[in-house]
């Protein structure tokens, strides 16, 4: 009975196409990031390339990778700073 | 001028790969087209069958780089029209006999002899898939309107990408217009909206196809029929050719209806 007045009035109508649709948005999101490593690579020496303007970076330790969560996608950086450049300090000045 | 090869591909199996080779070559060819379809699904060989012309084997594909045989003595002609023929593959040899160097240089041999040469991809992304795409110009991704054929689709367009082929044609196969009325398959747009490459044609579910593949006979010959209708679209679209596209919602009692009193 609830399922007939819910799918009179309601979600149910809908059908499951929409279910499908969004499912496959969720998938290709992790798809997509993953398939290429290599953007992954380029992205850091350029992300490394800016951020040495400013200060001095461990190259060692820096480390950018995609962490996933259950229906969402983070970029989460980690750059371990060796020295502030002076110039930067003095312009802040 | 060199003719232009196109590989038919989908990433999952079982989406219709091959019976689509068939009919877009058949119909080419049946529309003054010179054309060659070859197998790349080396070990599982199937286009052979679907085409009727089993029988008539004699050479493969893997044969004439092995160098066993010329490349004109491995060609088996249709038995319908003069302009087409098949290059079948081996069918007890592993898929790694063949190099993608080896496929492009044969490839290019074809092109200077046929107008188009039909590539039939196998399934999966590993070695088979790689020979199928080295001579090709452009792609054609065949699916279904499933979640696991889409999301293939999509990693194959990713792929295709990273081999230099850009803006492959979709086609969209085994729709069903009844379930698409219900909101229980994905539409057109829908599946559009998600990939994001140039529509090439919509199929839609058709028993004529079973029927056709068991005679060996593509279904483009039978113009009754819907899907060998929607086939012909795809072949006039690929000559260039502005089709529209079927109507997939044209099933339901109020078109028919319509259609009937003369308002459609």
């Amino acid at each position: 009975m609830w399922e007939f007045l819910s799918r009179l009035f309601g979600r149910e109508n809908e059908g499951s196409k929409v279910a499908a649709k969004e499912r496959l948005r969720l998938v290709l999101v992790h798809d997509r990031t993953s398939v290429s490593p290599c953007l992954l690579e380029t992205l850091k020496e350029e992300l490394l390339d800016v951020i040495s303007k400013y200060m001095e970076i461990d190259q060692a330790g820096f480390e950018v990778n995609l962490e996933r969560g259950d229906d969402s996608m983070a970029l989460v950086a980690n750059i371990p700073i060796k020295e502030m450049k002076r110039a930067l300090s003095r312009t802040k000045n | 001028m060199p003719g232009k090869a196109l590989v038919i591909t989908s990433g999952k199996g079982g989406v219709g790969k091959t019976t689509t080779t068939a009919n877009l070559g058949l119909g080419l060819a049946l529309r003054g087209h010179k054309v060659a379809l070859v197998d790349a699904d080396t070990g599982l060989r199937n286009l052979d069958v679907v085409m009727g012309l089993e029988n008539r084997i004699v050479y493969d594909l893997v044969d004439v780089i092995e160098g066993n045989c010329r490349l004109a003595q491995a060609l088996i002609r249709d038995k319908r029209t003069r302009n087409l023929v098949l290059l079948p593959t081996a069918q007890s040899k592993e898929k790694d006999a063949v190099k993608p160097e080896q496929m492009k240089e044969l490839v290019k041999q074809l092109k200077d002899e046929f107008d188009y040469v039909l590539i039939d991809s196998p399934a999966g992304i590993e070695h088979g898939f790689r020979n199928a795409v080295a001579g090709a110009d452009e792609a054609i991704i065949v699916t279904t309107p499933e979640v696991a054929a889409v999301r293939d689709a999509d990693r194959i367009i990713g792929l295709l990408e990273a081999s230099g082929l850009y803006d492959p044609g979709l086609i969209i196969n085994r729709v069903r217009p009844d379930m698409v009325r219900r909101g229980d398959m994905m539409d057109i747009t829908d599946i559009i909206d998600i990939l994001a490459i140039p529509l090439l044609g919509v199929v839609p579910d058709d028993e004529g196809i079973i029927v056709s593949t068991n005679r060996g006979e593509p279904v483009v010959l039978n113009g009754r029929c819907r899907s060998g209708e929607a086939f012909n679209n795809i072949v006039r679209r690929l000559e260039g050719e502005e089709v529209p596209f079927l109507d997939m919602r044209g099933d339901g009692i109020l078109e028919r209806l319509k259609r009937l009193v003369g308002l459609r």
